[in-house]
């Protein structure tokens, strides 16, 4: 089985982010990148069912070393789209990854349910989609039977959607499918000699036009300090009803 | 082939004239391999600080097996027996960034170092072989079994025999060895005796051998999570082919072993001073008092500015031996058979800047720790708060692998040995200096960084070391050895200087690896090296000077005619302007607050 792993390089999860000047962007200095957490789920996936495991990620070259990284948990080669310091919406980012799946023959595509720096999760819906693959997203279990696989999603109540679908097939996955292994000293070091082969993204998006354009960006107002309320437990009770309907109109 | 320098010939060298390895310097892989390292300490150890410290359920050695599986106990072993076969550089930053618990960071630290290093070293292929790989995978845990109760500073003293068996097959030894690590976890020991009471030699002990068992754990201060026990030898018969080098010949081990434990300690000690400035900046943010973060109060931030230029130095430093190390490995043929060992013995020329690194490393990490449980007040002295583990934990790196005392006495010991034997021309500098006496040094006495000032700092500061070094050589002779309160401030000269030459150096070198294109480099005001530099120059400069007053009037003894003439030539190093470091402090500790923490960019 020929199996593709789409990763994400994204700001860690601390990093305080700063508006750059221009207000359409982020200001990139100082940020201290990592792979999309949800997509160690995919690598760690991808590793556990073996095969041919390629991993494919766009991004400029900082994303050389998400790349690197997957390659010392154990996947076995890596495609590196190359954005040449351009950025582009998420249909034009599906469009170049589908092009890059089709041509390499994938059976399976893993990829995490979101990248955790927007949030959007439409990648990989719209990849497949572009790609003629069938997708299910947010599974947190996967076996696959020979030209089939069954994958469990879970929904709200806590109950669980299964499906069986066959190839090929995109999965977006959740927390719970795996757990991810840690890159190993000698997985480092045998991840120097792995292919990385290089394409443009330009070349890929065969025309794609960007739908979504960013204008504006803008840091989620700083939290008023809260309130203290003194007193016995009686006086307490009553003023917080008080503020409750008259300060937070809640009531 | 790089030509080696020698050890200690830091003093007699201007800092301009030769490069040092800096940590701006790794390459993408080590960076990797650190990443690695701090990953599974935060992920995998962190978590279970608590069961670790409590000695529960087997945690740790769970947890050695773990690490021996991604690699962490396989670093500098070579390839031929199951390892990595990388250099001291990266063993460095690995050994930096294994710090999120203390404890297990311990007991990774000693059986990578003491207790694997002995066997690579000085072990025969077979014992290569046979156990080598074991402890580099993790299937082994490895201790080193020097200290007695009887014998501590003092271990050539030891007290435990070794006695042939009538069959020739066997050493019986007998004896009690005392708070020797990872005693009750470990599978191989490395155990010092004496053959026939007489001839102090290594041998390779397993657990299973008859004769071995090990007490209780010890109750300490700190490092509780730590294994610490005495071994009990009764009887123990160990086979003649575990003699681990040649009979008589274990104080070879022993010390040689010691450099390069006292370097990883060092390094151990980067890592400790970054974690306390990440535990400290947040916290310090937050806390409020007056109505202000107390962040902004001159007295945090200068903790806050010490704490970043303690670790800035002692970082240089350990990258710097670890390239003196990785050097001296370089210079010996990879084919010789004999490979290891040679690189041990060449390794052995830098016992003076190990122990430096030892000595530095561990006080600069106890200032660290004592500013920031202070800087965290009475949350500080709560156990709920890192802080309070981390000053406990680092209390011992200043007694184990050698106490600092020892280190200190080493350094100006080994000076003189090599000077009496020519191998560093420290005699024929001095006239050299007293010429210049005479006249006067021309340096550049004021301005900033870009001036050269802070540079003449450095390189006076190497002939005030040895000019004064130099007088109480000539007044004491042989008899130096004894004089502990003269020794302490010839080591403690030495220190500064080497810490002044090192952190000068990379800082030199971040310039000009900044500014790869330009001749002439230039200073932008905030550049954070650059200012820690100046401030530790400039302290460590004026620390001299007083050490140097002290040590001379020691010398001269109340003959106040031939303490004149010392102190006319001290006037003559003091030759510099003050500076303002209060102003490079602020820039510091602003850069590191805005950072949360440590980082130089
Ligand atoms: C937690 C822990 C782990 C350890 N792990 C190991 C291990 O794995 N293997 C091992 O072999 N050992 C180990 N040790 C032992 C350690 O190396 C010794 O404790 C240390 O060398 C000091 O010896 P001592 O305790 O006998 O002190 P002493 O030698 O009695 O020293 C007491 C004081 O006297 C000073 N002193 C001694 N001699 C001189 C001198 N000539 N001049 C001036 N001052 C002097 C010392 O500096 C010290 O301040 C460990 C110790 C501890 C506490």
């Amino acid at each position: 089985m020929k199996i593709a792993v789409l990763v994400k390089q994204v700001p860690d999860t601390e990093t305080k982010i700063v508006i750059n000047a221009n207000k359409n962007g982020i200001d990139e200095s100082n940020i201290k990148y990592i792979v999309s957490p949800y997509d160690e789920y995919a690598i760690e996936e991808a590793i556990k069912i073996g095969g041919e495991t390629t991993v494919i990620s766009m991004g400029p070259d900082r994303c050389i070393e998400s790349i690197r990284t997957a390659l010392a948990m154990g996947i076995q080669k890596a495609i590196h789209i190359d954005t040449q310091g351009k950025s582009y919406d998420s249909y034009q980012t599906a469009a170049a990854l589908a092009k890059v799946i089709k041509d390499g023959g994938f059976d399976l595509v893993l990829t995490g349910k979101q990248g955790i720096d927007y949030d959007n999760g439409q990648v990989t819906q719209m990849a497949a989609e572009l790609s003629g693959a069938s997708q299910v997203m947010v599974i947190d279990k996967l076996t696959i039977n020979g030209d089939k696989a069954k994958v469990e999603r879970r929904i709200a109540g806590g109950s669980k959607e299964v499906y069986e679908s066959g190839f090929p097939l995109f999965l977006g996955c959740e927390k719970g499918l795996n757990t991810p292994r840690y890159a190993s000293l000698p997985g480092i070091m045998k991840a120097k000699s792995k292919p990385i082969e290089k394409k443009s993204a330009d070349e890929l998006l065969g025309g794609a036009t960007a739908l979504v354009e960013f204008t504006n960006f803008e840091l989620p107002p700083e939290r008023a300090a809260g309130k203290r309320i003194e007193g016995e437990p009686p006086q307490q009770a009553a003023q917080l009803v008080k503020l409750l309907r008259e300060e937070a109109k809640v009531i | 082939m790089t030509q080696l320098k020698m050890g200690g010939a830091f003093l007699l060298e201007p800092v301009e004239e030769t490069k040092i390895f800096i940590r701006e310097d790794l390459n993408d892989e080590q960076i990797a391999f650190g990443k690695a390292c701090s990953d599974f300490f935060e992920k995998e150890v962190l978590p279970k600080k608590d069961a670790i410290e409590k000695h529960e359920n087997n945690v740790s050695v769970d947890l050695m097996k773990k690490a021996g599986e991604l690699g962490f106990l396989m670093v500098e072993v070579p390839e031929a027996y199951g390892g990595l076969g990388m250099d001291k550089r990266t063993a460095t930053v690995v050994t930096e960034n294994a710090i999120e618990s203390v404890s297990f960071g311990v007991t990774v630290m000693c059986h990578t170092g003491i207790a694997t290093l002995p066997i690579l070293y000085f072990g025969t292929e077979e014992q290569k072989q046979k156990y080598l790989p074991k402890l580099a995978s993790g299937e082994f845990i490895g201790a080193y079994a020097l200290t007695e109760a009887g014998a501590g500073s003092d271990a050539l003293g030891c007290k435990t025999k070794a006695v042939l068996s009538e069959d020739k097959k066997h050493y019986i030894l007998n004896g009690s060895k005392m708070f020797i690590t990872n005693g009750a976890w470990a599978d191989l020991l490395t155990v010092f005796a004496k053959v026939d009471g007489e001839k102090f030699t290594a041998f390779l002990v397993e657990k299973t051998f008859p004769g071995v068992s090990h007490s209780v754990e010890e109750k300490k201060m700190g490092i509780k999570g730590s294994s610490t026990t005495v071994i009990n030898l009764d009887d123990c018969k160990v086979p003649v082919e575990n003699v681990l080098g040649e009979i008589g010949k274990g104080h070879k081990i022993a010390f040689n072993v010691l450099n390069i434990g006292r370097w990883k300690l060092g390094a151990a000690s980067v890592g400790g001073c970054k974690k306390i400035l990440k535990h400290m900046v947040p916290y310090t943010k937050e806390r409020c008092q007056f109505g202000k973060s107390i962040s902004e109060f001159g007295l945090i931030r200068k903790k806050i500015a010490d704490c970043a230029i303690n670790a800035y130095v002692t970082e240089s430093i350990m990258y710097r031996i670890a390239g003196l190390y990785d050097d001296a490995a370089a210079s010996i043929d990879k084919s010789d058979p004999h490979y290891d060992r040679k690189c041990i013995e060449a390794i052995e020329n830098y016992a003076i800047e190990a122990s430096i690194a030892k000595v530095f490393g561990s006080e600069a990490l106890w200032r660290c720790a004592d500013e920031g449980v202070q800087a965290l007040g009475g949350y500080g002295f709560s156990s709920e708060y890192p802080l309070e583990s981390i000053q406990r934990d680092c209390r011992i790196n200043r007694i184990f692998e050698g106490t600092n005392e020892i280190n200190r006495l080493i350094i100006p010991g080994t000076l003189l040995k090599r000077a009496m034997k020519g191998e560093i021309d420290l005699m024929g500098e001095i006239p050299k200096i007293l010429g210049e006496l005479k006249k006067g040094f021309t340096v550049q006495s004021t301005g900033d960084f870009s001036s050269g000032a802070f540079r003449d700092r450095v390189n006076l500061a190497k002939k005030l070391a040895v000019y004064a070094c130099g007088v109480a050589v000539q007044k004491y002779m042989a008899d130096i050895k004894d004089q502990q309160y003269v020794m302490e401030k010839m080591a403690n000269l030495a220190i500064d200087t080497f810490a002044m030459d090192s952190a000068m150096k990379r800082t030199m070198q971040i310039l000009q690896k900044e500014n790869t294109q330009t001749e002439i480099v230039p200073v932008t005001k905030n550049n954070i090296p650059v200012c820690i530099t100046q401030v530790f120059v400039y302290e460590a400069y004026e620390r001299m000077l007083m050490l140097a007053k002290d040590l001379l009037a020691e010398v001269a003894d109340g003959n106040a005619e031939e303490f004149a003439k010392y102190n006319k030539a001290l006037k003559r190093f003091d030759v510099f302007d003050p500076i303002n470091s209060t102003r490079q402090r602020e820039v510091i500790a602003n850069h590191m607050i805005l950072r949360d923490g440590y980082s130089l960019n």
